[in-house]
């Protein structure tokens, strides 16, 4: 099989009415009455540059929100015949309980519908409403027969840390199904986007995200989800991946020194990441000089450790190709192909499925 | 006793002076400030006590590894806690490894982050006399930090310029975990008061910003706490990078202490790929790559020094930052104390290890 994967893309929700449909009828007619008529979370305001990069915007100058307008821009690049569709839309910022179930619910049962019912080549991730661990494992057993979902999609910055143990029977569902777990750049919001309070950019915001990243890596490790769910890998998504060696130096260090504290962790956190862990490939943030991008790749395994992806229609590259400069070809076929089947189990599957 | 390696003695014969820029000096007893308080803040300080912005009043939100987070061979034999006794720091580290200059960065009781903004006003100006009276006067090696109650920043002024061009004291010191990020025009009292005086600033990991340490929860280990002040670092940088503050204040110099370094070059990266995309927009105010602010205004210390598997990495993480810019930190009498001789690795060679033990340090202090 050589099917070449786009692991990023990004599905916009044009607004709460299109999810009218797929709502059950009392929450559509409660939000209604509200007004309650859209939901974005601050990271990605759709009209802000990175959301959307020009070219890839709507008619009406919006990021593109229906399987045709994104497929043709997605496929074709680097023979890219699958995409996962990565849902940024934040049900997890809400605070109402309910209500975040019945969007999730909506919002996943809207991208069957309008986007996988549509085009085959497409596939998505599960959007849980973590304001319940109970209503999270049971939106995944809800969607897990379908093959077309693929893996289950998280923020970086949870409500609480993503290792502690209230959230294991999350990652147990997400492993029982073969589904990975998706770490996006985004939040819940139930604390500042950075350690020491609210920044005063959007562009610090951004930035945080990778400090999201390894705190969240952090906390898998030393909580010990690697060993109690021994089948779940971990995707991180959109994290700009050149932060994990300096990371993984730090955290084996304190390791070495401070694990009486956390006994369960019987091996380096670098050599648990680099076997469960693996990374897409764009945003990826280095300069464009082809020799430190190659010091880069040696320092992260990039052979094994990495995905192709657009992160469209995000703006993080111009022109036509989403591979950072510098990385060689056998690399980018690794990203392509050997990487996500071997990531995500449910490709193969998929493939026969719609065959 | 041991002696320096003949590789720290320079070809001359002269012996070389290590600069060391993060040692921790504690109280013997709260006594010891007892003669710098006011009677109102001294009787604080015995009932209400510190208010920092955690719900602990005894113990920490992290317990440390060790006690004091110790070596446990650094108790002095006279009693006192560990950094109280000149006598003993002499013996331990001055003496021991050839110590010319060691920054002394007090971390508590100092009322640094204290929610009782007078309070911690004059909690910092006692820190600041006990400092230069009790532990300068007694041995000269010894310099002192400015300790502000940065929280505040014209009374973190105020003490700035109390204590400038009193040559004891080496750098003005906050920790990194403020309750905004530090960029923000709160804290700028405190940049503006810092160049007047010529002094940089230290900012050392740790004190409690109120806030989870993580943006995604509070972690539970005292090892996540480690691992994360390398992130709230990287927070601060990029406030301090896009809230403008260097290109308001373009002769400020901040020495970041006991946050790792090999983080840098992917921060430097991270913030110009995000600084390409917002510099005719949202950072229209930045006028050049955060790169080359981060390069021209930033420096950091050793302990902890990452340990990549490969060397070469650690030379190549040097390269990326600047072999100028890294200063040698024993971080004594903590559990995680670099001893000079091991910390800072043969192979590097000759040349930079002296700059890192010895002359980075000496460029950046002025001595």
């Amino acid at each position: 099989m050589t099917l070449r994967v786009d692991c990023d893309v990004h599905p916009a929700v044009p607004s709460i009415a299109a999810l009218r449909p797929h709502l059950d009828p009392f929450w559509a007619a409660h939000l209604a009455e509200r007004g309650f008529d859209g939901l974005e979370s601050m990271l990605f305001p759709p009209s802000a540059p990175t959301s959307a990069r020009a070219d890839f915007r709507d008619a009406g100058g919006r990021p593109p929100s229906d399987a045709a307008a994104v497929g043709a821009s997605v496929f074709g690049r680097h023979g890219v015949d699958r995409a996962i569709l990565n849902p940024t839309f934040p049900v997890t910022m809400l605070f109402n309980e309910d209500m975040a179930v019945a969007l999730a619910r909506a919002l996943n049962d809207w991208i069957r519908a309008e986007w996988l019912d549509r085009d085959p080549r497409l596939r998505a991730a599960i959007v849980v409403p973590l304001q319940s661990v109970e209503a999270a494992v049971a939106e995944i057993e809800r969607l897990a027969a379908d093959p077309r979902f693929v893996q289950v999609l998280v923020p970086a910055m949870m409500p609480e840390p993503p290792g502690q143990r209230r959230w294991w029977p999350i990652w147990r569902a997400c492993a029982r199904h073969r589904l990975p777990l998706a770490i996006h750049a985004g939040s819940a919001y139930r604390q500042p986007p950075t350690s020491i309070g609210w920044p005063g950019h959007l562009a610090e915001e951004e930035a945080a995200q990778s400090q999201a990243f390894q705190s969240a890596l952090a906390s898998l490790v030393t909580e010990g989800v690697f060993g109690a769910v021994p089948d779940l890998t971990v995707v991180l998504v959109e994290s700009g991946v050149t932060w994990l060696p300096a990371f993984l130096w730090r955290i084996d260090k304190f390791w070495r020194a401070l694990r009486p504290e956390v006994p369960w962790v019987d091996r380096p956190p670098s050599a648990i990441v680099r076997e469960r862990v693996r990374l897409t490939a764009q945003p990826f943030d280095a300069p464009d000089d082809p020799a430190t991008v190659a010091r880069i790749l040696s320092m992260v395994d990039a052979p094994h450790a990495l995905l192709f992806a657009s992160d469209h229609p995000h703006w993080r590259f111009d022109g036509d190709d989403p591979v950072p400069p510098g990385f060689p070809a056998d690399l980018v076929r690794r990203m392509l192909t050997d990487n996500p089947l071997s990531t995500y189990p449910r490709l193969r599957e998929a493939a026969a499925w719609t065959a | 006793m041991d002696s320096v390696t003949p590789d720290l003695i320079a070809a001359a014969g002269t012996r070389l002076s290590l600069v060391d820029c993060d040692i921790h000096p504690k109280l013997a007893a709260p006594e010891d400030l007892r003669p710098f308080l006011s009677r109102r803040w001294w009787e604080h300080l015995t009932t209400i006590g510190p208010r920092q912005r955690h719900g602990f009043h005894k113990g920490v939100p992290y317990p440390k590894a060790q006690p004091l987070a110790c070596r446990r061979d650094a108790w002095p034999p006279g009693g006192g806690p560990p950094g109280s006794d000149v006598p003993f720091i002499r013996e331990q580290l001055l003496d021991l490894y050839g110590i010319d200059f060691a920054v002394m960065n007090p971390l508590a009781p100092t009322g640094q982050g204290d929610t009782n903004a007078a309070f911690s006003a004059a909690m910092a100006s006692a820190n600041n006399d006990w400092q230069v009276e009790a532990m300068v006067a007694a041995e000269p090696r010894l310099r002192a930090s400015v300790v502000v109650p940065y929280e505040d920043g014209p009374a973190a002024a105020a003490e700035i310029r109390r204590r400038a061009g009193d040559r004891r004291f080496a750098h003005v010191l906050m920790l990194s975990r403020t309750a905004e990020p530090m960029g923000q025009r709160r804290y700028w009292p405190v940049f503006e008061a810092a160049c007047e005086a010529g002094l940089p600033l230290g900012i050392h990991v740790f004190g409690y910003s109120g806030w989870p340490m993580t943006n995604g929860g509070f972690p539970s280990f005292y090892l996540e706490e480690g691992v994360e002040h390398a992130a709230s670092t990287q927070a601060l940088v990029a406030s301090l990078i896009f809230e403008g503050v260097f290109a308001r204040f373009p002769t400020l110099r901040i020495l970041l202490i006991e946050a790792g370094f090999a983080w840098i070059p992917a921060l430097a990266w991270r913030l110009d790929r995000i600084w390409e995309k917002a510099r005719h927009g949202e950072l229209q105010d930045v006028r050049e790559p955060p790169s080359a602010i981060l390069k021209r205004h930033f420096w950091v210390s050793t302990q902890p020094v990452e340990e990549p598997p490969a060397f070469a990495d650690l030379e190549t993480t040097l390269d990326w930052i600047g072999w100028d810019r890294v200063l040698f930190a024993s971080d004594y009498p903590h559990w995680d104390f670099d001893d000079p001789r091991q910390a800072i690795p043969r192979r590097l060679g000759e040349a930079r290890r002296r700059m890192i033990l010895s002359g980075n340090g000496r460029a950046f202090y002025g001595i």
